[in-house]
């Protein structure tokens, strides 16, 4: 019998770290049937964390989900007993459980499954068998990258560039008298929404550094570096450990499988920068600079870190090769569609009812992803929109959901298909809001190198700030449409470019919303504060007296046992008082 | 991003001044550590004062424009002290989505304080933080590096008793 507790960050944060505590405690009190405990990374079904995968002897599983403290009694004795039936009420839904076996998991296969401390475990699951295979039958780098360009596989982080081109780009580029080239992997994960690379690394590191090494053959480069966002503290810990597992084991360092290659593999920690999601404002920040994006051309394939021809790809790209390599690039050119070939990772979030991460071909509608796997809306509300590419993508509306999953498609709609952050929005979401959260976001983190991007985006924020307050005035739309092509044409980089795509697809497809901000100084979604007012429902309160405790300014009065009010000249409209009252009393106009 | 830059007066030890020369002199060989040395010493100080600054311009022998430039321009470097517990709200788009924002105004309101400044006691800072990638978990914050996840306003109040030692 074994016990498989799910630890990637979103795990541990729901509560993980404290039930394998107490399973441990538990089992070394007494394992009379020497119960083995172990961990895995993301399993990918955030909605149901903490998750404790139950292996019985026959090697069935049985998974239980939401497991808390309290649980691990009847965990512990199920399983030194092997009755199994104790622990029917912790076991996953036949529902649920559709949210994994409706999935394609390529880049994720072993994430959940194998422990991503134990380069054993990787092994035993076919690890390293790619790059054995690469380094001991002979295949040349242009084999390698041959193999590449058969599965048609592209780059994940968003901008989905062919990945042979960019491998033989670099292979073929000259390094001069210092004669290094590098290979670098961007896990600065920026898209806030997207945590997909996250859970890779998390949840299995050496498939990580297998994609790369196989790179790393291919362009010739000795030096590997993974460029990893600060805000991922646990990844780089698993990191860590893996890299110095795979230099034990041989397959980093000199002379790999006991073939003439030899690479070495670095982590450099990033310190909050959005826009080293760039690669050339990456490369910079390597460097240890500001991170402010280069001029292109010279692209990095000639000219990258420290000038020399340098390779940049997203560590979903890299999650694929090993696959790839394995199985053929046809196997993975057979899935998806005519333009995008393979399978692609989405973080399903926001207002759906079943969140985290789905791995399906490449041609699935939008819709199969949200409703078919996601179990759409949570609570029942309507679907309004859903977000595609963070801060570079676009909101898409109800009658755009069964757009397929393909880069070409999904950028004709306006949004992108980017690394992969998909945020669900209800009814409840208010759009325009939603633009300027994102503008917010773009204004603070334009590195300021180029002046339509710095200015260009403050400008737009300060038009949705005002639209948002009630101040919106006619031509507002024009005047945003107007910057974002200009910032569009100006900006040197992707951030600077993209910008204006969350503000361009709430005019394209709620127009409506905006134009009752500006018009009639009403916000359709109740979201707006200063658009908005709070009452009390005069035939629904009791007179319970909650709302008012949770007044932070007293504006609401009334005798406990009546109905009570709300004063409008002192609400701050911060909405405690909607959260406070159990009967739905208070009301939002 | 603009960054608040603190008036307290420099209290280096000399325990802390030497922890930080054994990191230069680790990595002063090669200028581009010199991101890394500011990790280190943020570690080691806390936060990044100009005094620190200085020292790291000194050893690592850059100009102080850079490391300045570098300490303003990500927004992992602190200029100012944190508190003994720093709060970071996510406002990541799902937990964006999911209500964070609310969260943020009542810790603020609790707090008596504003983002990026520190209680009087030394005790809360306050910052909002960008996606920490637990979306599933939105809307969610962290306190030092523990993680809180869905939670609802009401949550708040018990989160900051966890701290009132």
């Amino acid at each position: 019998m074994k016990l498989i507790i799910g630890e990637g960050s979103c795990g541990l944060a729901a509560g993980a770290g404290a039930v394998h505590a107490k399973l441990e405690e538990l089992l070394a009190q007494d394992n009379p049937t020497a119960v083995e405990l172990g961990i895995t990374g993301c399993i990918g079904m955030c909605f149901l964390e903490p998750i404790v995968d139950v292996y019985d002897d026959e090697g069935e599983l049985h998974r239980l989900v939401r497991v808390q403290e309290k649980d691990c009694k009847t965990i512990y004795e199920a399983a030194t007993t092997g009755n199994l039936s104790l622990l029917d009420k912790l076991l996953i839904t036949p529902e649920d459980a559709e949210f994994l076996s409706k999935q394609t998991r390529i880049a994720l296969r072993d994430c959940g499954i194998i422990d991503p401390e134990s380069i054993d475990d990787y092994i035993a699951h076919g690890g390293y068998q790619a790059i054995t295979k690469i380094l001991t039958t002979g295949m040349t780098p242009d084999d390698v990258i041959a193999e590449i360009d058969v599965s048609g596989l592209a780059g994940r982080g968003g901008a989905g560039f062919s990945t042979a081109f960019k491998w033989r780009a670099a292979k073929n580029a000259d390094a001069g008298e210092d004669g290094r080239k590098f290979l670098i992997c961007n896990a600065d994960e920026g898209d806030p929404g997207a945590f997909m690379d996250r859970a890779v690394i998390e949840g299995d590191p050496h498939a990580l550094i297998e994609g790369m090494l196989v790179g790393a053959y291919s362009i010739g480069a000795s030096e590997a570096i993974v460029y990893v966002r600060a805000e991922y503290p646990l990844a780089i810990v698993r990191l860590k450990k893996a890299i110095v597992d795979a230099t034990e084991r041989g397959y980093l360092g000199n002379n790999i499988c006991g073939s003439d290659f030899s690479c070495t593999l670095r982590i450099k920690a990033g310190a909050g920068a959005f826009v080293c999601g760039e690669e050339t404002a990456l490369i910079e920040s390597l460097e240890g600079k500001r991170g402010m994006p280069r001029l292109k051309p010279p692209f990095p394939a000639q000219a990258g870190y420290w000038h020399q021809p340098s390779n940049i790809n997203n560590v979903e790209t890299y999650a694929n090769v090993a696959w790839i390599i394995n199985n053929g690039g046809k196997a993975f050119a057979a899935m998806g569609t005519e333009n995008s070939k393979g399978t692609k990772v989405f973080a399903l979030s926001g207002k759906i009812a079943r969140g985290g991460l789905v791995e399906i071909p490449m041609g699935t509608t939008l819709r199969e992803v949200i409703f078919g796997i996601g179990g759409g809306i949570r609570g029942g509300k309507e679907f309004k929109a859903v977000q595609l590419g963070g801060p570079s993508g676009g909101c898409l509306p109800a009658s755009k959901l069964d757009t397929v999953i393909d880069y070409r498609e999904l950028s004709a709609t306006g949004a992108i298909m980017g690394s992969g952050g998909m945020v669900v929005m209800d009814e409840s979401t208010c759009m325009v809001g939603m633009a300027r959260f994102f503008l917010d976001f773009t204004a603070k983190e334009s590195c300021g190198k180029c002046v339509h991007c710095r200015i260009g985006t403050k400008r737009m924020l300060e038009i949705l700030d005002r639209i948002v307050a009630g101040k919106g005035e006619e031509g507002d739309i024009e005047k945003l449409e107007d910057l974002c092509y200009a910032i569009k044409d100006g900006a040197l980089c992707g951030l600077g470019q993209t910008a204006p795509n969350p503000v361009l697809t709430t005019i394209r497809y709620f127009r409506n919303e905006l134009e009752a901000h500006i018009a009639e100084k009403r916000c359709p979604a109740g979201e707006c504060r200063e658009l908005i007012s709070y009452s009390i429902d005069q035939d629904v309160c009791v007179g319970c007296t909650a709302c008012a405790r949770q007044c932070p300014v007293q504006a609401i009065t009334g005798e406990r046992k009546s109905p009570h009010k709300i004063d409008q000249t002192l609400c701050i409209k911060c909405g405690n008082c909607k959260t406070a009252c159990r009967f739905g009393a208070v009301v939002v106009a | 991003m603009q960054k608040k830059i603190s008036s307290m007066p420099f209290k280096g030890t000399p325990e802390q001044e030497a922890q930080l020369k054994a990191v230069i002199a680790e990595n002063c060989h090669d200028k581009s550590n010199v991101m890394v040395v500011m990790q280190k010493a943020q570690d080691i100080y806390g936060y990044l004062p100009i005094e620190v600054q200085e020292m790291i311009a000194d050893g690592m022998g850059v100009p102080m424009e850079k490391v300045y430039g570098v300490a303003t321009f990500y927004a992992q470097f602190a200029l100012s002290p944190k508190g003994k517990y720093n709060i970071s709200v996510c406002l990541g788009t799902a937990c964006y989505v999911k209500g964070s924002g609310d969260i943020l105004e009542l810790l603020k309101e609790k707090l008596g304080i504003d983002v990026g400044e520190c209680t009087p006691d030394g005790k809360f800072s306050l910052e909002a933080c960008r996606c920490i990638g637990a979306c599933g978990l939105a809307p969610v914050l962290t306190v030092n590096d523990e993680v809180y996840g869905r939670l609802v306003p009401d949550d708040v109040d018990a989160i900051l008793a966890k701290y009132a030692d």
